[in-house]
């Protein structure tokens, strides 16, 4: 049998997130032996859509509007419904992103179906699917299923690997038309804060400073080793109260819950609100003054010393490993 | 300004939890406002101060909600509205309390309904979007900053960490992020106004609503702990002899770099 299921890709200042291709993996699954569409909406897509064919979409069906250009509620929800009236989709697929937080609860209340939000593993497929999904920010994992309805899901990003890249892999490319209507909301401005750095959510490799950094001038080691490794910046509620960093940078129960491969913890003694917005990283780090630091019982590998002295030291020993290879 | 909040009652962020049967432990646990719905009570009462109107407090819940429902009148809310589903037989979902809501806001007059970006037992953040779908107002979600200008707001809204800045029609849904502003705690005068404050409570008959109408549209399976982790290594020596061991094992046992 199979499921026809969408997946809808996301395009962020005109790029293709990679949550876009885990998108397609997981719609894959759910699919069987079915038909994954993947769905692109923007301005001008045309650059992206043999990318998810390469990526295992069967098809791609593109929306371009005007009013498409940056994400707008109004706009992007009728343009997704116009898109499942056209497709009757059994299934439908987004990414866990801004985008898709704000879109797909909307969708789901439109169609009268459920919503698995923030799903981290998918197991069986069709029917059968399950999905499991963290609660309470990572300190426990629930698996639902859909009772009833279009089967409704979002992915975390960075937890569902992408299929491999297929460049052989093609498949139909269609246009359809859509309309937009009385925009309620308008963009005024958007100021980047994260441009040129890499985005917490997808990152692989995440820095992140706690009180023990002391000020917003004690981030600099932490910058400097994340600019090596193509890591992200974070930090913890401590160091955000204190003024050293942005809100945005903060992990934990209330913040951002990251799940990168590798988490280096550093001066951030780990209290439990912030343990649940990282715990689930596969590799922990932890760089501490204190040994009885609570971060060092979820950490792999701990160094119990002062970072001023530890991360340029790491910086340093990781360039000259770097310039080896 | 007419403005709803709608909140939910969650775990203190400090509990650790722990898993009976297949329910999330109980037993002596702490409950709290979910902290983003703080935020949202508390830019509800500033903007009640600013324009005038009435705040109401209103969440989907049993009655041992009533504690956290006073604790928003000791804010400064002016009443609270209790939607008990004690009596449902089966486990509710999003699609449930939404429409548990939509019920009860209807038929009323509202400029604005604030609530958290997303709670953080659950961590979904479907009820409000869903709300405002079913109710067929505007929404916006993640807000750092609000300001209400006759029938517009200008809002800050955090996309991942960059800020967009939007104008928004009213009636409108908005949902709170961290960085909003700083909840005030109740004072003690708010406390005793507050023993006094209209909190009303509803069940499904009183909204018109049979069981079958709000049925879940999906069902949890299982709920279970992450695995617990050993030990990990802590590492000794000479400050360049442990960072040199930290990029080995990095490398070639956890394989990240």
């Amino acid at each position: 049998m199979g499921k026809k299921v969408l997946a809808l890709g996301e395009i962020r200042d005109g790029e293709l997130r990679n949550v876009t291709f885990e998108t397609i993996a997981a719609a894959k699954q759910v699919a069987g032996d079915g038909e994954v569409v993947g769905v692109l909406l923007g301005e001008d897509v045309s650059e992206f859509s043999n990318e998810l064919l390469y990526y295992g979409a069967d098809r791609v069906v593109k929306a371009e509007h005007y009013n498409l250009g940056n994400y707008v509620t109004d706009a992007f929800t009728q343009v997704f419904s116009q898109v499942v009236e056209a497709e009757e989709p059994e299934a439908i697929v987004m990414p866990h992103t801004s985008p898709g937080k704000d879109m797909a609860p909307r969708i789901a209340e439109k169609l009268k179906c459920g919503l698995i939000s923030d799903v981290v593993d998918i197991e069986g497929s069709e029917e059968d699917a399950t999905f499991t999904r963290p609660i309470y920010s990572g300190k426990a994992f629930e698996k639902k299923t859909v009772t009833a309805g279009t089967l409704f899901v979002t992915i975390r990003p960075n937890n569902i690997p992408a299929l491999e890249k297929d460049e052989g892999h093609t498949g139909d490319v269609s246009s359809i038309e859509v309309e937009v209507n009385d925009l309620r909301t308008v963009i005024k401005e958007v100021v980047k804060k994260t441009s040129g750095t890499v985005d917490l959510a997808e990152a692989k490799v995440i820095i992140a400073g706690g009180r023990g950094v002391k000020s917003a001038e004690g981030f600099k080691p932490l910058e400097e080793l994340a600019d090596l490794l193509g890591a992200a910046v974070g930090a913890s509620r401590g160091a955000c109260d204190a003024e050293y960093c942005d809100y945005s940078l903060q992990i934990g129960q209330t913040g951002k819950v990251v799940t990168p491969d590798l988490y280096i913890a550093v001066g951030l003694s780990g209290a439990i609100q912030h343990l649940a917005g990282m715990s689930n990283s596969k590799v922990i780090v932890a760089i501490n003054k204190d040994p009885e630091a609570p971060i060092f019982d979820v950490a792999d590998y701990g160094i119990v010393g002062d970072l001023f002295d530890v991360v340029p030291a790491l910086t340093e020993e990781l360039k000259k490993v770097t310039a080896e290879a | 300004m007419n403005i709803y909040v709608i909140m939910k009652r969650t775990f203190d962020t400090e509990e650790k939890i722990e898993i009976n049967n297949g329910l999330i432990d109980e037993e002596g646990a702490e409950f709290i406002i979910n902290p983003y719905d703080e935020y949202a009570i508390e830019e509800a009462i500033v903007l009640r101060e600013e324009h005038g109107g009435e705040v109401t407090v209103l969440t989907v819940g049993d009655e041992d909600a009533e504690k956290e429902l006073r604790t928003a009148l000791a804010m400064g809310a002016d009443q609270a509205v209790l939607l008990d589903i004690e009596d449902l037989d089966e486990e509710p979902d999003h699609y449930t309390v939404s429409e548990m809501l939509s019920a009860y806001l209807k038929d009323k007059e509202f400029d604005l309904i604030l609530g958290g970006n997303v709670a953080v037992d659950d961590g979904a953040g479907q009820v409000g979007p869903r709300l405002a779908e079913k109710l067929g107002i505007n929404q916006v979600t993640t807000i750092t900053k609000i300001e209400i200008n006759g029938e517009k707001a200008v809002i800050e809204r955090d996309v991942e960490g960059d800020v967009e800045t939007v104008e928004a029609q009213l009636p409108l849904l908005a949902t709170a992020q961290q960085g909003l502003n700083e909840p005030r705690y109740p004072s003690l005068p708010g406390i005793m106004k507050a023993k006094k404050k209209p909190l009303e409570t509803l069940d499904l008959d009183d909204l018109d609503l049979e069981e079958d109408d709000i049925e879940a549209k999906t069902k949890t399976l299982e709920r279970f702990l992450p695995p617990e982790k050993g030990a990990g290594k802590v590492l000794s020596g000479e400050t360049n002899d442990q960072v040199t061991e930290l990029v080995d094992l990095l490398k070639n046992e956890a394989k990240v770099i």
